[in-house]
Order: C-alpha cells, then sequence, then structure tokens
C-alpha cells in the first residue's frame, strides 16, 4: 500500500497537476482582479448603481442616455481625433528617431538612454510640467489649441516608445540585405522602401497597437493638464467615465462609458492580428 | 549608379556605407535632427529643475530670462519636504511599488515556468489569454475593482493599491519571462530530472540563476510601472497618509487658484528623480524587457 507521501510525489510528477499547482498564485489574483471586474463592469454598465447604493437592472437605459448626451459623443469624437492624429504622429516621428538611431553615431548607448526618459517617468509628473509650460509661455489656450496641447504632451511621452522598440526592430535587420541593394543601384529612399519596410511590418504592427490601445484609453494626461475642460471640449472616453462615476457617483454611467470603449479596443486588436496572419500567410511561412 | 562612382573616390572606413554620405549632409539628416528630438524630449525636464530652484519672485515676473534662474533658492524644496505630506507619499509608493513587484514576480515565475516548460494541457491557451490580460487596460477596470475594493474593506489602504497593481504586471511580468524561459535549453532540465531533481527544484536551482537578467528585467520594469500607476490610486485612496507620489503631488498640491508652481515642480521632480536614477543603471535590461514585450 502506498505511504500518503510517496502518493504526494507521483501527484507532484503529474505535470498536469503540478502545473495547476504553479499556476495557482497567479491565476487566483487575476481571476479575482482582472476577469471578475471586466465581466462586473460590463454588468455595472446595465445598471444604475451609484456610489453608496447598489442598483437594479435598467437593461440598455445607460446606453440609450448616452446616445443621445452630447458631451458623450464629443468624448467619443475627441477620443478617435486624439487617438488618430497622436499615433500617425508618433509613428511618423517615432520611425524618423530610431532610423536615426540606428545610424553609426558616437554614444549611441548614451542617445538612446536619454531618449526613453519621457517615457519612464510617471506620466502624471510629467502632465505637470507641461502644464505649467503651457500656462507660463501661452496664457490663453482656446479650444482647439487645447486639443492640441493634449495631443503634444502625448506625442512627446509616446514618441520614446514607438522609436525603442522599432529601433529594436530595426537591429534585427542583417546589414547584408543593405549591401545587396545598393550593389543593384538602389537608392537610400529605395532601399527603406524596400528592404526596411517590408521587414520591419511585423514589429510595426505590434507596437503602433500597443500604442493605439494606450492613446485610447488615456487618462492621466487629460486628468492632469485639462480635467476634460474646457467646455469638455479634451474630454477623451476614460476622462469623462471617471467623472461621471467617481467623483459624479453615478458607477453605471461610468461603467457603461467604460464599456463602450472596449468594442473599439477589440477592433484594433483585431486588425492588427489578422493584418499579420495574412503576411505570415502571404510570406508563405507555415504556421507557428 | 552615381553612387559607386563616388565612394571609390572616397576613403573607406571600417562603419559599414555610411562613408558613402558626406560630413555636411550627415549633419542635416542625423546631427541636426538628433538635436532637435533631444531637445524637446528633454526640455520639459530642464523645465521642472530650473522651476524647482528659482524664487516666487522670478518665476512670476515677466521680465528676465525665462530660462535661467538668477537667484537659486531651495524654499521650494523645503516647503516640500516639510510642510506638506511628500516623504509619506515617497514612502508610500516606495512601498507599494515593491510589494507589488515582488508579488507580481513570484507569481509570474511560476506560472511562466508552468506555461513554458511544465506544458500542462491547455498552456498554449493560458499562454495566450495572458497576452490578452496585458492588453486590458486600467481604464476600463477601475470602476469595477473600486466597487470590489470598498467591498472588501480595502477602500484608502495600501493594500488595495498591492493587490490591484498585480493586474497588470503579471501579465507584463509572464509574458516577459515566458520569452526567457524559452531560451533556457531543456537539456539541463533533462539532467537534473534524471539526477532525481523535482521541477521545484530544477526551477530555483537551474532555470532562475540562468534567467536573471529576465528578472531583472521583468522586476525594473514593474517597478516602473507601478511607481507610475495613476488611476487605481486615484481612485482607490483618499487619505493624504497612503497617497501615492503621482497622485499626492497633483491632488494636494494643486490646490486653489495660485498655483505654487515651484514646489508643484520640486514635487513633479522628486518623483520622476528615482526611476530615473534606477533606470539609468539598469538602461539594458529595461530596454530588453520593453522590447521584449512586444516581439511576439
Amino acid at each position: 500500500m502506498p505511504s500518503p507521501a510517496s502518493a504526494l510525489a507521483r501527484a507532484l510528477d503529474n505535470r498536469n497537476l503540478l502545473g495547476l499547482l504553479f499556476m495557482l498564485p497567479a491565476a487566483a489574483l487575476l481571476l479575482l482582479f482582472l476577469t471578475y471586474p471586466l465581466g462586473l463592469g460590463t454588468y455595472l454598465g446595465f445598471t444604475d448603481t451609484k456610489i453608496g447604493r447598489s442598483g437594479v437592472w435598467i437593461g440598455l437605459e445607460n446606453y440609450e442616455f448616452l446616445w443621445g448626451d452630447a458631451v458623450t459623443r464629443l468624448a467619443l469624437f475627441n477620443t478617435l481625433f486624439y487617438t488618430f492624429i497622436a499615433s500617425v504622429i508618433k509613428f511618423a516621428l517615432g520611425l524618423w528617431l530610431a532610423l536615426i538611431l540606428n545610424k553609426h553615431l558616437p554614444f549611441k548607448a548614451f542617445f538612446r538612454a536619454v531618449v526613453l526618459l519621457p517615457f519612464i517617468v510617471p506620466t502624471a509628473l510629467s502632465a505637470l510640467a507641461f502644464w505649467w509650460i503651457y500656462d507660463s509661455q501661452f496664457s490663453i489656450i482656446s479650444w482647439w489649441n487645447a486639443r492640441f496641447s493634449t495631443i503634444a504632451a502625448n506625442i512627446w511621452r509616446g514618441v520614446p516608445f514607438v522609436a525603442i522598440t522599432l529601433l529594436a526592430g530595426l537591429q534585427t535587420i542583417s546589414p547584408t540585405y543593405y549591401e545587396a541593394a545598393s550593389l543593384d543601384g538602389a537608392s537610400p529612399w529605395q532601399q527603406f522602401r524596400h528592404v526596411t519596410l517590408p521587414l520591419l511590418t511585423p514589429i510595426i504592427a505590434v507596437v503602433m497597437t500597443f500604442s493605439v490601445l494606450f492613446t485610447f484609453t488615456d487618462f492621466q494626461l487629460i486628468y492632469v493638464l485639462t480635467r476634460g475642460g474646457p467646455l469638455n471640449a479634451t474630454h477623451l472616453m476614460a476622462t469623462l467615465s471617471f467623472q461621471r462615476a467617481i467623483p459624479g457617483g453615478n458607477l453605471g454611467e461610468g461603467a457603461a462609458i467604460a464599456t463602450a470603449m472596449v468594442p473599439f479596443l477589440l477592433a484594433a486588436i483585431l486588425l492588427s492580428y489578422y493584418g499579420l496572419q495574412r503576411r505570415a500567410w502571404q510570406q508563405g511561412s507555415g504556421d507557428k | 549608379m552615381s553612387t559607386a562612382n563616388t565612394a571609390a573616390d572616397r576613403p573607406v572606413d571600417s562603419q559599414g556605407m555610411s562613408y558613402l554620405v558626406s560630413a555636411q549632409r550627415r549633419f542635416f539628416t542625423v546631427y541636426l535632427p538628433l538635436g532637435a528630438f533631444l531637445f524637446v524630449l528633454l526640455f520639459p525636464f530642464y523645465w521642472m529643475a530650473i522651476t524647482t530652484f528659482k524664487p516666487d519672485e522670478e518665476l512670476l515676473s515677466h521680465v528676465g530670462n525665462p530660462f535661467w534662474v538668477n537667484n537659486p533658492t531651495l524654499a521650494h524644496i523645503k516647503k516640500l519636504l516639510f510642510d506638506t505630506a511628500y516623504p509619506e507619499w515617497l514612502w508610500n509608493t516606495v512601498l507599494i511599488s515593491v510589494v507589488a513587484t515582488a508579488l507580481s514576480l513570484f507569481c509570474s515565475v511560476l506560472a511562466a515556468y508552468a506555461i513554458e516548460r511544465l506544458r500542462y494541457r491547455g498552456s498554449r491557451y493560458v499562454g495566450a489569454s495572458i497576452f490578452l490580460a496585458y492588453l486590458v487596460p486600467p481604464s476600463i477596470l477601475f470602476i469595477p475593482l473600486a466597487t470590489m475594493v470598498y467591498q472588501l474593506n480595502l477602500f484608502d489602504t495600501r493594500l488595495a493599491l498591492i493587490l490591484t497593481y498585480p493586474t497588470f504586471l503579471i501579465p507584463f511580468s509572464t509574458w516577459l519571462l515566458m520569452g526567457y524561459f524559452k531560451t533556457i535549453p531543456f537539456e539541463l532540465e533533462e539532467c537534473a530530472l534524471i539526477d532525481g531533481a523535482n521541477r521545484f527544484q530544477i526551477l530555483v536551482k537551474i532555470v532562475l540563476p540562468l534567467a536573471v537578467p529576465g528578472l531583472i528585467s521583468a522586476g525594473i520594469f514593474a517597478f516602473t510601472l507601478s511607481w507610475n500607476e495613476f488611476i487605481y490610486a486615484l481612485t482607490f485612496v483618499s487619505s493624504s497618509e497612503v497617497k501615492t507620489v503621482p497622485v499626492g503631488v497633483v491632488t494636494e498640491l494643486v490646490e486653489g487658484d495660485v498655483y505654487h508652481w515651484g514646489s508643484l515642480m520640486a514635487g513633479a521632480l522628486f518623483g520622476s528623480l528615482p526611476v530615473a536614477a534606477l533606470y539609468s543603471f539598469f538602461v539594458e535590461y529595461y530596454v530588453s524587457g520593453l522590447t521584449g514585450a512586444v516581439k511576439e
């Protein structure tokens, strides 16, 4: 008859059981504080929960109200506008900076380290610096100015991320391709267009997906710089959802706004995922 | 074919094909744009630093050079350290970041090893869902988490932040560590298995020592992420003694209509310096964490 100890030892040899055991701490935290709140948030969006009062199921009422709400529509427009403009500029500047840093430079490691600084310091704190720059240098901040000021701050913070990750992608491209291309008489532009860009596309897709996700759900910059003002001109979905839920007390409504962001995020993720799959298929690589 | 002709005229150096570009051209295509980028990227920090040391008269006056300090002062720093709860916020931030990072690393090491090496049934799907979990933004989770934190009686405690930060730290670190564990040869583990080591011993004595760079990357990255976290700390905590630096500076130093820019910028500067210093010691690890997390 096997002793309990050897039964335990045998159980620990079973990789499924052992796998379960190893997954336990991470799974417990993630299921409790990530998966469950994700569902709870969706549920809250269908209720009229307020701070200090549990709500009842009201179906689509929150969404119906938000659909007719001018501020929410403005916030949706702002979010799309902010995400689109900021992402395009971040991509262009980030790629440019990555190409510059990929050249042979003295103190390359130093430059690369310095470039990342805006990305690693707390956004709330660098946003304060931007606020003070705007406040002291451009005393009147108008409607569109406020929008472009927040976009500029977002670009400032995001360019280093795009540049450094694309630089890592550039460094994996073998120099022999460029030698071959230049022997065939390709101009620098042609080398960029036909060698660099195609080889960089997969990492561009991933980096820009991340960048779009972070920009679309941005909260800190707006909260610190403008709190959504003047006249809601800079409210994004995330700041509006905070505004309605926490200071406003309408948890249900805030949750509905937050949940309304999910389809956009999923669309961005799926777009880049299928784009990459299709590319991999075109290039004839077998599935991983 | 003009490039080929000019190439023949020029001395060849060892730096690939950069000899094809003249020094003047190089100045306009490389150094000038690089200088402009660095200027824009670093200017806010310069602004933070000079404001920190500028006396109030100079901050408010419109005459004189705004980009320089004539009579540097430590008054703002003194005010920040002795008249506000800033030291407490700093301590909270350190404590919360360190504990949340340690907790997340512990969970991530076990999870990443199980997914990558134990290969239990369904591990591929778990790996993919970990990546998806990494894409869930805090701006979607903070409302339901706030209600949970309240019901669990954790509202306004450091524990609320320590328990919720792993929601974005664990997916990130697990994903990163999976990449590192993948590079460790199977043979090492097989040898140890034959010698009678169990899986836990293998993890601690063989895999972890080889994955130290990955652990440092994940640790540094997780630490800076928790240090910079804002929306959870803003929502789950309300008393001054449990606030973190970013939230404390934004909510308590910005009060009323008169902004004390000096102490505000001092707060921003000293809240940024610790992560900047840590980062400067571990740049390579940080960059490999950043780029490793993006690569699939």
